[in-house]
């Protein structure tokens, strides 16, 4: 705080405080929604406010009944298992064909690169409003409106440009020579594929893979399209919560996906530390 | 025929042509194949106009030390990438033991391949680096095992096996890629400026150790190189490359003391090149008149007719400053410019009539003359120490 530079007038330091306070401000209202809602779940009243129990930090006043009613309903367990199934299968789906699409656009002679990578990472830029309509006229034709695949190939569709844009920016540390000589001991281009390029870059396709999950998890809009009464997953849950029976399950469900963000989050982190390292040292 | 097929499959039972230690002296050698590898008029293109390798042909003897020298953009890596499978010839042809092999995928050419930033798996330790060609041919475990160890003691690196390549000096992965790319007992082996990004004491040491091993296991090399000196001391021939196409494939003693153009001449070594005319052609003597008016007697290189401009090759060495002991057959006189003192020798600067530069390098004893700036010297030589080139 006092290692202003010595040229700084009064001007100049009212400046920098102000910044200071407008950044934590913004930080704070970005975040407090977020946090606010982790004790809220634990109340014990039926309520989304603070109550004067919690306030003074009661015991009573806090209890895990909104945990057990996610238990107890099974329309919440439904739920919570569909995200799990489509998110586990989008992934898988969305890592394979965009870590394969990774490498051939990494590729010197692949022909029209940036059409192809434009299009690829269209998912990410197009309103998913728009995408979801078009989905949903273009399944019915084959059917898949409703069902499980469906909602997979969809939510594999919005994935994998997280997986091209991580796997691509890992793959511009690698060094071609590497794959060479794999070729040159006499390993064929799958075996090499596997052997040595994938290890190496196996950061980026991982972080990609995460990416893939998170976005299929908390993904609405394609589900509200695509997806019938047995396909509903959490975010759908919570949608249809919000409107029918306001209670602070949404809140327990809330602050279990936060946890479950964070952990992704620091795996990511992790992974990224170790991908450092290993840039580092090659 | 069924041997030829042999030698570029994966087979491991290739009965490899091990030669005894010790028989590096070329004329000792006797080549089981003259041609084993024979690179007939191939050219590449990488962009169907120009040529970057523009008609190379090369027969390579079993065993041979076979150095692609030239400056960089002379298209010398490009002949190595295509040997090596991870380019495609644009015409022309490649043959191992009388076999195409430009057909053939890069993993299945048997081809050993030590690289300029030696491409050591960075996840894997030096033991499994080293057995990853093993492992690919499926080769039985207790075997692999043994076959690391040998290689490893082979290039001095025993008790090095669990470290990663990130743990190891410079001339350390130089010879964990050396070993890898031996390992799986190549018939021919690659090597791509493999010293390039070593300093020069340790450039040293490996040249020896390469020729070491190369006497020892008696595989065939094709080295590619910028340093002259590298590819004089280690090879068996030097092909100078400039422009795609070589300009002489000779051994390094031929190559030095009778270049066949004006670019070798120039390219490797020193050398003093003075422009004049060719005044006769007299078998294999030629009379040149300096552009200075002085005339002088050289051995024919490439001239080609009486009154054509050419070249004048003499080496800083082969001449003297009168008085000498030496005989000589060609003396002209020139301008002392400066002298430079080197330590063993002394480097002397003169100017001819015609403005051009010439250098002698004299040896620093008590007959190094002394000269004032603008003084006169007579500069003498041998004929069969000069060379008159075409001029380009």
């Amino acid at each position: 705080m006092s290692e202003f530079p010595a040229y700084f007038t009064i001007w100049h330091k009212i400046g920098i405080y102000a910044l200071r306070f407008t950044a934590a401000a913004v930080l704070f209202f970005l975040i407090l929604p977020i946090l606010v809602i982790i004790p809220l779940s634990f109340n014990s009243q039926p309520y989304f406010t603070f109550t004067e129990g919690m306030l003074s930090f009661e015991a009573s006043a806090y209890s895990l009944r909104w945990y057990h009613a996610i238990l107890e309903n099974p329309n919440w367990i439904l739920a919570i298992k569909n995200s799990f199934i489509i998110g586990f299968f989008a992934t898988i789906v969305a890592t394979v064909l965009g870590t394969i699409a990774a490498v051939g656009l990494a590729s010197p002679d692949m022909p029209m690169k940036r059409v192809i990578t434009a299009l690829l990472l269209s998912p990410m830029i197009v309103p998913l409003i728009i995408i979801a309509a078009g989905m949903f006229f273009f399944y019915t034709r084959f059917n898949l409106v409703g069902t499980f695949p469906g909602l997979v190939i969809a939510h594999a569709a919005l994935g994998v440009p997280f997986v091209i844009v991580t796997v691509t920016a890992t793959l511009s540390g690698f060094d071609r020579s590497l794959y060479n000589a794999g070729l040159s001991l006499g390993a064929g281009p799958l075996r090499t594929f596997m052997d040595v390029v994938l290890p190496l870059i196996r950061p980026g396709v991982i972080s990609g893979g995460l990416f893939a999950f998170v976005t299929s998890f908390d993904e609405v809009v394609l589900v509200l399209f695509l997806a019938g009464p047995d396909q509903r997953t959490i975010p759908r849950q919570m949608f249809s919560g919000l409107r029918e029976q306001i209670n602070p399950t949404i809140l327990a469900v809330a602050t279990l996906l936060v946890i479950v963000s964070v952990c992704m989050l620091v795996t990511l982190e992790l992974l990224r530390r170790r991908s450092e390292r290993l840039r580092g040292v090659a | 025929m069924v041997l030829a097929v042999s030698q570029v499959s994966e087979s491991e039972t290739r009965p490899g042509p091990r030669r005894v230690a010790g028989s590096s002296a070329p004329a000792a050698r006797a080549f089981q194949a003259d041609r084993f590898l024979q690179f007939i008029d191939v050219k590449k293109s990488y962009d169907h106009k120009t040529l970057v390798v523009k008609g190379f042909s090369l027969d390579v003897a079993e065993g041979e030390f076979i150095t692609l020298l030239g400056p960089s953009g002379s298209g010398k890596t490009t002949i190595l990438m295509l040997l090596a499978g991870f380019e495609s010839v644009t015409g022309g042809e490649i043959q191992i033991n009388g076999t195409p092999i430009t057909r053939l995928a890069p993993y299945k050419r048997n081809i050993g391949m030590v690289f300029q930033n030696y491409a050591l798996f960075p996840h894997m330790s030096v033991v499994e680096n080293l057995a990853y060609p093993l492992k690919v041919r499926n080769l039985d475990r207790r075997d692999i095992d043994s076959r690391v160890e040998e290689y490893l003691s082979l290039v001095e690196l025993s008790g090095f096996g669990n470290r990663h390549p990130a743990q190891l000096s410079g001339g350390q992965r130089q010879r964990v890629a050396l070993a890898r790319a031996l390992i799986f007992e190549p018939s021919l082996v690659l090597m791509d400026e493999p010293l390039g990004a070593l300093d020069k004491k340790l450039r040293e040491q490996m040249q020896f150790e390469i020729t070491r091993l190369h006497s020892k296991l008696g595989f065939t090399v094709i080295y590619v190189t910028h340093d002259q000196t590298e590819a004089l001391t280690m090879s068996d021939r030097v092909a100078v490359f400039n422009d795609g196409v070589v300009q002489q494939c000779a051994t390094p003693d031929v190559l030095y003391e009778q270049p066949e153009n004006a670019f070798v001449a120039d390219f490797i070594g020193e050398n003093n090149l003075i422009p004049g005319t060719v005044a006769e052609i007299a078998g294999d003597r030629v009379r040149v008149t300096l552009a200075g008016g002085q005339e002088v007697l050289t051995q024919r290189g490439d001239v080609s007719g009486t009154g054509t401009d050419c070249i004048v090759s003499v080496r800083p060495e082969k001449m003297f400053i009168k008085p000498s002991d030496h005989a000589y057959d060609s003396e002209i006189t020139a301008c002392f410019i400066v002298r430079h003192y080197v330590g063993d020798f002394i480097r002397y600067y003169f100017e001819l009539p015609d403005g051009s530069e010439v250098t002698i390098k004299v040896l620093n004893d008590l007959a190094a003359p002394k000269f004032d700036e603008g003084q006169n010297a007579q500069l003498i030589w041998q004929a069969s120490d000069c060379f008159a080139f075409r001029a380009t």
